[in-house]
């Protein structure tokens, strides 16, 4: 009997860590990760559960008598339907919905599923941004295909660059290069009219907003190490656009 | 200003970033009215009264409002909608002049913009946040109106 309620309380442990593994790797707030997790243990009847999370670790202590874990998070995507998934999953299993047993599959289908819209649709959802911010911004409309083409030739080197090197600064730095320098020749070749809302309007994608409002939200409930590391974050993209630029505007 | 044209873009290019982000596919067309809704209200503020810093505060305002009851109506969390919103309030030209300016050599040019684009990301991050506490604290009058309303007592 004992042995049972161990291993059930081993399995609210996996769960309550799965989830908060993958909404973190999905780019959710820190402060909604631990919501979730301590909502779970406690309807786990883990009363005395503490958690502490990191954008790049979660730890996760059930209680006084068994262990504390520990799991490492290693990349970080944006996906807000896995957030939205295992969000609901946890409303369930919280609700008496979902059993323990049952939650625990569901979110480890969520864990190994690729909910992505498929790359093409992503690179034309960046060019179509790029396209209506550069005229929100002001620009001229005879420059619109070269927006268009412009932001999402940056999308696609950005996945490209990330895929084959995992840096993420540099990939950043390499597409924002590329964009100024398209726009740069566009316009001395006479096609384009107004460099700087070209360039503005196409770099619009890599724009680190979900960092940014992470990094606020999370400084505003009190999570101090992860709003800094966020913000880092945030501020190194903005870094690695603006030195691209730069470059090409120094010639 | 072109108002119904400024929508229409707005919906689109937030309903995009919906899709970069990899949205839920039945909140697309929710997020798209967020950023609408953020846009022109940071748009018509903006030609009011000349001040960006409190057009974005108002933008920025309004986005997480809207994505607050959005998120009440779909029972997901509220980032989902806020991002694709707040995008199109981030002070990118602001930052771009910055750095041109750097670039060219015209460091007090460049301070200018710079400190104005951290006033703007300063004011977008309290117009989320004034907005969350505000319905917070709505939310929290309405369930013990509710309570009182059916007879339960708070535990």
């Amino acid at each position: 009997m004992a042995h049972i309620k161990e291993t059930r309380r081993e399995l609210a442990l996996d769960c309550c860590l799965l989830a908060g593994k993958i909404m973190m790797e999905s780019g959710a707030e820190t402060y909604r990760v631990e919501d979730t997790m301590m909502r779970m243990a406690v309807s786990q009847n883990m009363m005395n559960a503490h958690c502490f999370v990191t954008p790049t670790g979660i730890m996760f202590s059930p209680s006084d008598e068994l262990a504390t874990r520990f799991v490492r998070i290693s990349s970080r995507k944006t996906d807000l339907e896995q957030v939205a998934l295992v969000n609901s999953v946890s409303r369930k299993l919280v609700s008496g919905e979902f059993s323990l047993q049952e939650a625990y599959e569901e979110m480890q289908v969520i864990d190994k599923t690729n909910y992505s819209f498929s790359m093409r649709l992503q690179v034309l959802a960046a060019a179509t941004a790029s396209g209506c911010f550069l005229i929100l911004m002001g620009g001229d409309w005879s420059d619109l295909p070269f927006a268009f083409l412009f932001g999402g030739i940056g999308y696609l080197i950005v996945d490209i660059i990330l895929a084959q090197t995992r840096v993420k600064i540099f990939s950043e730095f390499i597409a924002a290069f590329v964009i100024a320098a398209l726009a740069l020749a566009v316009v001395r070749a006479g096609l384009g009219t107004n460099l700087d809302t070209l360039i503005i309007g196409s770099l619009m994608p890599l724009v680190p907003g979900l960092l940014i409002t992470n990094a606020v939200r999370d400084l505003m409930a009190g999570h101090f190490v992860s709003g800094l590391s966020n913000g880092a974050e945030a501020f190194l993209t903005a870094f690695a656009i603006g030195a691209g630029v730069a470059l090409v505007l120094s010639f | 200003m072109n108002w119904p044209l400024e929508a229409f873009l707005s919906f689109i290019a937030a309903a995009s970033f919906g899709i970069i982000f990899n949205a839920p596919r039945r909140t697309l067309l929710s997020c798209g009215l967020v950023g609408m809704s953020g846009w022109l209200i940071y748009r018509s503020y903006f030609l009011m009264f000349d001040d960006s810093v409190q057009a974005s505060f108002a933008g920025a305002f309004v986005v997480a409002l809207v994505a607050h009851i959005l998120a009440k109506k779909f029972r997901m969390p509220m980032i989902i909608f806020s991002i694709a919103g707040i995008i199109p309030l981030v002070p990118g030209s602001k930052a771009y002049n910055a750095m041109r300016n750097i670039v060219e050599n015209k460091y007090l040019d460049a301070i200018a913009f710079a400190s104005e684009a951290l006033m703007i990301s300063g004011a977008v991050a309290m117009g989320l946040v004034f907005a969350e506490v505000l319905m917070q604290l709505f939310f929290r009058q309405q369930a013990k109106r509710t309570q009182r309303k059916i007879g339960m007592t708070r535990t």
